[in-house]
């Protein structure tokens, strides 16, 4: 569908996109993370391309890969009907170094899908006018989406109570749980 | 629910009224039961059965308990219906800290009542956790008639006047028990709240 869109964006950065594809009608660029921004502010100002609206930003980390983070962006023009994901990668094995340049001086809707993405995968925006946490709270130790982060590690705010069997789960025996309520048969009684 | 043993109807002359006795805390007991004034916590996809639980079609104003009340030093029984996530944890504890004495707490879904299928890094796994629960409604989220089956058993532990937060227990009951007096608030040495 929008295949001219590639052609121009290849003729304008030969060096910096790396590869395209497209699948189902969906196009798709990989850049140099050095030359981030400077595509998707070709993408919004050129006339034939005019991507108005940023609809979509986030990450994937592939821990076995070397860049580690890809940065996903989908962008949609509404004069032309037509879209591009465009993605980049960045970090080491370590998830060091994972920085890209920030886009909300070109789409507001960046600020808030930046945020989350810092919050969630530790890609740093640089140039961001506010990058702190949006979901977690600010106490909250690493980036809970990095693939090394441990699934089981919760973070509370407050501690827990300190009661007996607080950590019971299901499957419950017989002769315990609710004690109260219409019950219909009686297992234990004071007797035993 | 005895069983009807006899079928003879007879009227009550005006001139034999008399006296119902009964116990003091009993009483208090039934009184409480009947006035339950809620504080909605209300967080998830949850609320929907709640707002369907309150509305005309499953009325639980007539279970005595219809009378929100936003503020928590109004209300006495607090319903947690939905996920509580790790940020929100200090705020529950805060509004449970704010309501006065006797208070009940109703853990509403599998959410509030372990977590239920959010098992990660977010969510709080299960409010008793952090806050005593008194009852706990399973189903995500739980049919109205579970919602009001919870709250009759919530009634049922008032008038037993079993304070003790519903953590797995060894199902003992207090009625046929000889060490939870059906009149007797708390046991000496345990405190209300533990
Ligand atoms: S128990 Fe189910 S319906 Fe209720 S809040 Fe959790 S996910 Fe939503």
């Amino acid at each position: 569908m929008s295949q001219r869109v590639l052609d121009l964006l290849i003729q304008r950065f030969p060096q910096a996109v790396l590869e395209t594809h497209a699948q189902h009608g969906d196009e798709t660029a990989v850049v140099e993370a050095a030359s981030w921004a400077k595509v998707a502010e070709f993408l919004k100002a050129s006339p034939d391309i005019s991507m108005e609206m940023l609809t979509d930003l986030t990450a994937v980390d592939y821990l076995e890969r070397e860049p580690r983070f890809e940065i996903v962006a989908h962008f949609y023009s509404l004069s032309k009907g037509h879209r591009l994901r465009l993605k980049t990668r960045v970090g080491n094995a370590q998830g060091e170094g994972v920085e890209v340049a920030t886009l909300v001086p070109l789409w507001a809707a960046a600020n808030w899908m930046e945020r989350e993405c810092y919050d969630l995968f530790g890609v740093r925006f640089v140039g961001h006018p506010d990058l702190r946490r949006i979901l977690m709270y600010p106490e909250f130790e690493g980036h809970p989406l990095r693939k090394d982060y441990i699934a089981t590690r919760t973070q509370p705010l407050i501690e827990y109570r300190d009661a007996p069997n607080i950590d019971k789960v299901a499957p419950f025996g017989f002769d315990e749980g609710m004690s109260f309520g219409r019950q219909t048969h009686q297992f234990l009684t004071d007797e035993e | 629910m005895g069983e009807l043993k006899t079928t003879e109807t007879r009227i009550v002359q005006p001139s034999e009224q008399g006296f119902a006795t009964t116990r003091f805390q009993d009483l208090l007991h039934w009184a409480q039961k009947y006035s339950l004034f809620m504080y909605p916590f209300v967080t998830a996809c949850c609320g929907m059965e709640f707002m369907a639980v309150t509305s005309p079609r499953y009325d639980v104003s007539r279970f005595g308990a219809e009378a929100p009340r936003f503020s928590p030093r109004q209300a006495d029984l607090l319903w947690v219906v939905g996920t509580i996530s790790q940020r929100q944890a200090p705020i529950l504890r805060r509004i449970w800290e704010q309501m006065a004495e006797p208070k009940w707490v109703m853990a509403f879904g599998t959410c509030a009542s372990s977590g239920g299928f959010y098992d990660n890094y977010a969510t709080v796994p299960g409010i008793d956790k952090i806050i005593p629960c008194d009852v706990y409604i399973p189903g995500c989220p739980p049919r109205p008639e579970a919602v009001l089956d919870g709250l009759l058993l919530l009634q049922d532990k008032i008038a037993r006047g079993d304070r003790e937060p519903a953590i797995v227990k060894p199902r003992t009951d207090p009625a046929t028990s000889k060490d939870h007096g059906l009149v007797q608030l708390r046991k000496p040495g345990r405190g209300l709240l533990t």
